[in-house]
């Protein structure tokens, strides 16, 4: 089984993308989920810090360089796919922060308790908004922050709101 | 029922007024098609099938698939989902093939067609969508005299439904959302010695280029000494038990729906297919506000990208591979359908039949390459699977077997917006070349390899390996045609 039948990623597909445990304790950094050969490459471009390449050109997926990645989270609404997160897990109070792209209405409002989901959609845990940008510069792919417990850092991407 | 506040989309609706369906007084917004309208007041049934009677609902949204033929103003056998509405028309559901109509009888027209004799110009485009744009971009660019028809009131073609951020690199737009794409390349036009002409259909490309064109219900001729061919796509069909009841769509009509129109396709969607149009209508069904109960595919693997599937995973959509719908259930509109397993031959394994409880059922099964247009000109065709069928033969500059007539976009191959943006710029300047004889050679060379690098670099991993295939296949098969006429 992989991706290709049910469309979830699994442990040993991810593991290029993921963070050393190290790395995550040291600060924010982000987690590029794009592991197919696609011809695409915002996300390089929109780093500053020069922290994600195409070395393989074009249709190779992005490699993060986490020592460089500083997890500002910019590249996220860069990425067509929407594929690419923050994950702040060094935190002392046994929290995490994800920073994920969020394309729906109405946009949650900082401090909204919401319903945190994994990969497949399914509930996790509860969350809390923390931040909600929304610029012109985003140009329509609002980025939420939302605070999990720090054990459900990696499994978190989507959360679903009260009620909804 | 309308969208009220999209994510992505800030909808311009025209004014609002009432028109009349059989009898019944309803309301709409001047300018959008009337099947949209008649959607939006949940009018599911447009017409009866004519020998069996069967109902027939909203299908195709581009003007092909003749389910939405209705009456209107007196008028028999109106493409409704494709003629905009306006204050006070008379639409009914016709019986059979219509009655002739009263000959004072004719249908309100934005304009009064183009003149009878339009002369002569040097490149004439045929569809402005995304290839036929970029074509009229880069000939007009190199001072080529061009005039580009659509049969639809918007140019951009499909671009104007595409509500996602496209991939490729910068100069492929990359990041750029489609609907702004189509923007775009219009805002480039500006300046440039190109016409677009909207609501003309091109009847028919006769010999010495001639070209038959209608619009408001006039005829006109025009002589090219080059053609580009842009004509796109149509989605396919997919035959099972009453797939012909109302609430089964083709995916573009969906989007043609939600995003052009603004009304709500349906309450819960079952979506057929999980390469990259049904992964991404579906997305954009969520955004829309409606549900989606699973998205279905016969193949064992998901054929869009990972990144696609994985946005409406995580929402909790489903999608189940190796399954396919066996039939959809209702008495004149879609209530539910029946799904099951299909094994490795693709047949349906017994007992895993269930049902799924759902108001439409949305068809992404594949495109075919629009190629009536090539055909009655008479371009040389050939069958290849890999590029969606037949399509008409051409060189590596895009030419047909016809001089001067070229060939862009889906109409020469199914395959993205991206590269259709890329053939059309080849496309373009290609006829540029054959028309402008004093051009520098060594600029055009570099357009040229620029626009084939592209192409190169966008079809160059696994997701492109179909039309790299295709490509391949029809340069073989261009080259033997060749030695074949020496």
């Amino acid at each position: 089984m992989s991706h290709r039948s049910d469309g979830v990623l699994r442990p040993n597909e991810l593991a290029g993308c993921v963070p050393s445990e190290e790395r995550l304790a040291r600060g924010p950094v982000v987690v590029v989920e794009c592991v197919e050969r696609i011809p695409c490459d915002p996300c390089v471009a929109a780093c500053a810090k020069g922290a994600i390449s195409k070395p393989g050109g074009l249709n190779d997926p992005p490699i993060v360089d986490f020592d460089a990645c500083d997890g500002c989270g910019i590249c996220l609404s860069a990425c067509p796919g929407l594929s690419v997160f923050a994950v702040d897990a060094s935190r002392k109070d046994g929290k995490a922060t994800v920073m994920l792209p969020y394309e729906f209405l109405p946009l949650p409002a900082v401090g909204d308790e919401v319903t945190a989901l994994d990969r497949e959609g399914e509930a996790v845990c509860g969350a809390r908004v923390t931040r909600v940008l929304s610029s012109k510069a985003l140009d329509r792919t609002p980025i939420v922050s939302i605070e999990v417990p720090r054990e459900h850092a990696m499994t978190v991407r989507h959360f679903r709101r009260k009620g909804a | 029922m309308r969208i009220s506040k999209h994510p992505i989309i800030t909808f311009t609706r025209g004014r609002e007024v009432e028109f009349e369906f059989d009898g019944r007084t309803l309301t709409g917004f001047e300018g959008e098609s009337i099947a949209a309208a008649l959607h939006a007041d949940d009018v599911r049934v447009l017409r009866r099938s004519i020998r069996h009677g069967r109902p027939r609902g909203f299908y195709c949204a581009i003007g092909r698939c003749s389910s939405c033929l209705m009456t209107v103003d007196g008028v028999p056998n109106v493409m409704t989902c494709v003629t905009p509405l306006r204050a006070g028309m008379k639409v009914s559901t016709q019986k059979d093939k219509g009655a002739l109509p009263p000959e004072e009888a004719h249908l309100p027209t934005a304009g009064q067609g183009l003149p009878e004799d339009l002369g002569k110009v040097p490149l004439a485009v045929v569809g402005a969508g995304p290839a036929g744009l970029s074509a009229a971009v880069c000939a007009g660019r190199l001072g080529v005299r061009t005039m580009v028809f659509d049969e639809n009131d918007t140019a951009g073609g499909q671009l104007i439904k595409q509500t996602h951020m496209f991939f490729g690199s910068r100069e492929h737009y990359a990041r750029v959302r489609g609907i702004d794409i189509g923007r775009k390349l219009l805002d480039e036009l500006r300046g440039l010695p190109v016409e677009v002409h909207t609501g003309v259909t091109v009847l028919g490309l006769y010999g010495d280029r001639i070209l038959s064109l209608l619009k408001d219900g006039r005829h006109s001729r025009l002589a090219a000494d080059a053609v580009v061919l842009a004509t796109g796509a149509s989605e396919n069909v997919l035959a099972f038990e009453d797939c012909d009841l109302p609430g089964v769509y083709g995916a573009g009509a969906v989007q043609t729906l939600m995003n052009v129109h603004g009304v709500v396709p349906a309450r819960r969607v079952l979506m057929v297919g999980a390469g990259n149009i049904g992964l991404i209508v579906s997305y954009q069904l969520l955004q829309a506000g409606v549900e989606v109960a699973a998205v279905i595919e016969a193949a064992g693997e998901i054929g869009g990208y990972h990144v696609h599937a994985a946005k409406i995973r995580r929402a909790g959509v489903p999608i189940l591979t190796s399954h396919t719908i066996l039939r959809a259930l209702g008495r004149e509109r879609v209530e539910a359908a029946e799904i099951c397993r299909v094994d490795s031959d693709w047949q349906p394994v017994r007992g895993t039949e269930r049902t799924v409880e759902v108001d439409a059922v949305c068809l992404a099964v594949g495109l075919t390459p629009n190629c009536e247009l090539a055909l009655q000109a008479g371009c040389a065709q050939t069958h290849l699977p890999e590029l969606g069928g037949w399509v008409a033969l051409h060189d590596d500059d895009l030419m047909t077997a016809l001089p001067n007539v070229f060939i862009a976009g889906d109409a020469s191959g199914i395959e993205e917006a991206s590269t259709a943006m890329l053939e059309g710029r080849l496309a373009g300047i290609s006829a540029a070349e054959r028309l402008l004889p004093d051009l520098d050679r060594s600029e055009v060379r570099r357009l040229k390899d620029e626009a084939r690098r592209g192409l190169t670099e966008l079809r160059a991993g696994p997701f492109g390996e179909r039309p790299r295939t295709g490509k391949r296949r029809m340069l073989e098969s261009w080259k033997r045609e060749a030695f074949a006429r020496k």
